[in-house]
């Protein structure tokens, strides 16, 4: 238990961390931005927005630095990320509500698969050793070092363009009503399938590698051979013995993983304008739009830090070891 | 009586080198044979390679591994399966890496017990897990229990409990006291040997320890860069070992009663198995060495009910020279 | 040295060369326009043209010293930085350890792309130095934590006990008893700070964060995706540029499983 509380208490540091960052970043980088902003969006600013502006991103000459703090922690726990400029006048917090579910939904599923199908594939590999799946690893390296957004463009050229299979844009097809109805969700699964594969296909080579490495390493192990010797069966002692042991760098590293995995969902999203916080970053990025980029660093950090959290659990469960007293 | 265990004229080679030499070796029913040598004098390898445990790049060229009458090397795997553990059982060193750290000591007992008595219930695995665990003098509670949680003396109870699941044949001791105290190690061989008496099963026990073989064991063999060198009833080997090897062994420990006596190591260190000395291994480091013994291997003898492998046996004259000694 | 390992080198050195003398050798000014608008590979121009005739070839060449130097910086960087706080938590241990430690992790798990637009865009001119030390300022999180763990490892065996048991100065015994060790542990990091840093360039250059005024494999990406490259069945403006990322990637994969086999030998191809 203590090990939960110990990374609880260091996702709540770096959450503060961050945070601080998005409070101190605009302040401290040469220029003004708020005037930048301002004068971008000459009268359409109220008192109140451009009150909210100062205190999101401002120098106000008028308070301490610390006051300042202050007021952005107010803001924050309002929920007043700031209006959007490219969504103007809407709030930056709404523009997040509203793609932030597609975000989810394409990277959980796409991280589940690749882990288990990579983590699998990583166990059959590592146990046959010096067998065909080992020439696997040269094509799963060079996939892996495609770049995801070039993946997904190579698809969209073959899926879309030269073979109109799957469309090339988009969470579901225009003119559709969000709503669950069978032909809503199937357009989202049909738009869903070109960005899904393309994220399982460039991050699947990273556990697949992981985890033979690891069997390698635990298939040396005293206990593998007590179990051979017991005269267990062949399935039993890969997973149970081997396996078991051997996925659980994987679930501790999981966290570095998936900083990495959606920095390249968020591209993939970019490529396909599938509607989550990629595309609404990209979007933001061309129109300097502050606002809406930091809100969603904030969002995204906090998403990976739940995940960091759940996969914390997980090695908990896994591991007895971690269960130690003190 | 036909022994339990025939090792006929086993090698087993890693890769180019050769660790095993053409070995032979009997185990009768019920009895203890120790196995005794230095690091790297193949003791282990030759039980491994005897079980096909050897991992890669460990090969057997030759010889073959009888258990009532079956050769062990020829089997199929699944055949080699069946008789795993039901009747040829290993307890290994108790340290941390014996027992796999991610699942229950429990669990571990009742693998054994899931994959060779498929027609046991839950319920009845369980109560034998209970049964074993107090056969060895471990609290019933203790089932539950992941290795981590348990003392190194617990563990290696453990790996016997395991080991003696399915009333085995032989069992085969690799090291099994060496990662404990000299307390906790006489409990546990003590309990083991009073085991034995009560289930009737033979025993292989490899250490390098030959103070604890001459305590414990009926028959002792010892071997030296691969080879056996002597083999003999323990009490034989106690009072008067034969090979110059098994001499230095038994001067290296000092005896609890009796006049004392100066302590004598054996200078130099064991062969290299890349570069081994031509002829007997050991002479390089043999007080008593002929020049023949730099030039012929000696085979192993039998000589006054026991076996010796050195030129000094001819040399003594007194012994029955069969007619292929001169090897 | 197995024939991976070769092949990595072999190609890593091919795209060094390229960065070294790819501006001399393109046939023509990466920038400079023509009339030959949006064509296929030909004799003339070997990767083709984009919508206002620039020759790709060119621009992929001499991309390929905008990559080339930003990965290499980063990574020299970088490790440096994740040396001095891995091996310093490592080796001093107690609250100092706890705090570098509390820093590496923070710096490792925030997720370095949004963080690094945000920052690249406030930047009054995003140019590749730059872009270079904020990248490598992500960086150095994961080699300084793999450092740490060696350290630890390497402060309690004997010769390092041995050292400080004969009064040997904490700087010495770091730097001749400790590091030496630590070799292949940073020479892997290196690697994969490389791969890091080229690709979060390319990226960042692809969206447009990064000045377009160098030239580097992801600018000739965004300038295609811009173009509507895609859509027009331009395949070749993308494809060269995102095979040469592949392509360097996966090398210094290939050199890092070199390094790795080279390390623990339990990974080394099993000789049936």
């Amino acid at each position: 238990m203590t090990f939960l509380l110990r990374r609880a208490l260091f996702y709540l540091i770096t959450l503060w961390a961050a945070i601080t960052a998005n409070f101190l970043l605009p302040r401290l980088l040469p220029g003004d931005p708020v005037q930048a902003m301002i004068t971008k969006l000459g009268g359409r600013l109220n008192s109140d927005a451009m009150a909210s502006l100062y205190i999101l991103f401002g120098l106000d000459e008028k308070k301490s630095i610390w006051a300042q703090y202050v007021d952005y922690w107010g803001a924050l726990a309002r929920g007043d990320l700031g209006l959007s400029f490219t969504f103007f006048p809407t709030p930056v917090a709404d523009v997040l509500a509203q793609s932030l579910p597609w975000t989810l939904g394409l990277v959980g599923v796409t991280t589940v698969i690749a882990f288990l199908l990579g983590t699998l594939l990583g166990v059959y590999a590592g146990w046959k050793r010096g067998s065909w799946l080992d020439n696997l690893i040269p094509v799963t390296t060079f996939l892996s070092s495609i770049p995801y957004f070039w993946l997904g463009l190579i698809a969209i050229s073959v899926f879309s363009v030269t073979f109109p299979l799957l469309p090339a844009s988009g969470g579901y097809a225009a003119g559709l009503v969000p709503e669950w109805s069978g032909e809503f969700v199937g357009s989202v699964l049909e738009h869903a399938v070109l960005p899904g594969i393309t994220i399982v296909i460039s991050s699947v080579a990273g556990w697949i590698l992981g985890m033979r490495n690891m069997m390698v390493t635990v298939t040396a192990e005293d206990y593998v051979l007590v179990a051979r010797a017991k005269g267990l069966s062949r399935r039993r002692i890969m997973f149970a013995y081997a396996a078991r042991n051997a996925v659980l760098p994987s679930i501790s590293g999981f966290a570095l993983s998936l900083g990495f995995i959606v920095g390249g969902a968020l591209l993939v999203e970019m490529v396909f304008s599938y509607p989550g916080l990629g595309y609404v970053l990209f979007q933001g990025i061309g129109a300097k739009d502050y606002p809406l980029m930091q809100g969603v660093f904030l969002v995204i950090t906090l998403a990976v830090l739940v995940a960091n959290l759940l996969a914390d659990v997980g090695y908990l469960l896994l591991d007895p070891r971690t269960r130690r007293e003190g | 009586m036909s022994p339990v265990l025939e090792i006929r004229s086993l090698s087993v080679d890693y890769g180019s080198l050769r660790a095993v030499h053409d070995v032979s070796l009997s185990l009768g029913a019920g009895e203890v044979l120790g196995l005794a040598g230095e690091s790297g004098s193949g003791k282990s390898t030759l039980a491994y390679a005897a079980t096909r445990l050897l991992q890669p790049p460990g090969r057997v060229p030759s010889g073959e591994v009888l258990f009532k009458g079956q050769d062990l090397l020829a089997l199929s795997e699944r055949q080699l399966r069946e008789l795993r553990w039901t009747e040829i059982a290993i307890v290994f060193q108790g340290a941390m890496n014996a027992l796999n750290p991610v699942i229950s000591v429990g669990a571990q007992i009742d693998d054994v017990l899931r994959a060779h008595r498929p027609a046991m219930t839950r319920a009845a695995r369980a109560g034998r897990g209970r049964e074993l665990l107090s056969l060895v003098g471990i609290p019933v509670d203790r089932l539950s229990s992941y290795p981590h949680q348990l003392s190194g003396g617990m563990r290696q109870r453990v790996m016997i409990a395991m080991a003696l699941a399915l009333e085995p044949e032989i069992v085969i001791m690799d090291e099994p006291t060496t990662a404990l105290d000299v307390v906790v190690q006489r409990q546990i061989l003590g309990q083991l040997m009073r085991l034995r008496e009560t289930l009737g099963f033979s025993v292989v026990f490899i250490t390098h320890d030959i103070s604890l073989l001459v305590e414990f064991s009926d028959r002792i063999a010892i071997m030296y860069g691969g080879r056996v060198v002597e083999e003999a009833p323990a009490a034989e080997i106690y009072r008067a070992a034969r090979h110059p090897y098994s001499q230095g062994l038994l001067g290296s420990f000092p005896a609890l009663r009796g006049p004392r006596r100066e302590l004598r190591g054996i200078p130099g260190s064991p062969p290299d198995l890349r570069s081994m000395p031509s002829g007997c291994p050991f002479h390089p480091r043999c007080a008593s060495a002929l020049d023949v013994c730099g030039e012929r291997m000696p085979s192993l003898e039998p000589v006054d009910g026991r076996r010796v492998a050195c030129w000094l046996e001819g040399a003594r004259g007194a012994v029955q020279i069969t007619p292929q000694s001169t090897g | 040295m197995n024939f991976k390992t070769r092949l990595g080198l072999g190609i890593l050195a091919f795209f060094t060369l390229l960065a070294v003398i790819g501006p001399w050798i393109a046939p023509y000014d990466p920038s400079a326009m023509s009339d030959d608008l949006l064509s296929p590979p030909s004799g003339a121009h070997w990767f083709g043209t984009t919508t206002t005739g620039q020759d790709i070839f060119s621009q992929v060449l001499v991309g390929t010293r905008g990559v080339m130097v930003v990965g290499l910086v980063c990574g020299v960087l970088a490790t440096l930085l994740s040396i001095v706080v891995g091996v310093t938590a490592g080796f001093l241990g107690g609250a100092a350890d706890e705090a570098l430690s509390a820093l590496s992790n923070v710096f490792l798990v925030i997720p370095a792309l949004p963080l690094i637009i945000i920052v690249a865009s406030m930047l009054p001119s995003a140019d590749t130095v730059l872009i270079a030390a904020v990248i490598s300022l992500t960086a150095w999180a994961w080699g300084a934590r793999v450092l740490r763990a060696q350290t630890l490892s390497l402060r309690r065996r004997d010769f390092v006990e041995a050292a400080r048991a004969s009064g040997e100065r904490t700087w010495r015994i770091i730097v001749f008893e400790v590091l030496p060790n630590l070799t292949a542990v940073i020479a892997s990091g290196f690697v994969g700070t490389v791969i890091f840093a080229v690709m979060l360039q390319i990226t960042l250059s692809f969206v447009g964060v990064v000045s377009l005024s160098t030239w580097n494999w992801g600018t000739v990406l965004f300038w295609a995706q811009s173009n509507q490259a895609l859509g027009q069945g331009a395949w070749w403006w993308f494809v060269p540029a995102g095979l040469c990322i592949a392509l360097l990637g996966t090398a210094l994969a290939l050199v890092n499983f070199g390094i790795d086999e080279y390390a623990n030998p339990r990974l080394r191809k099993v000789r049936a």
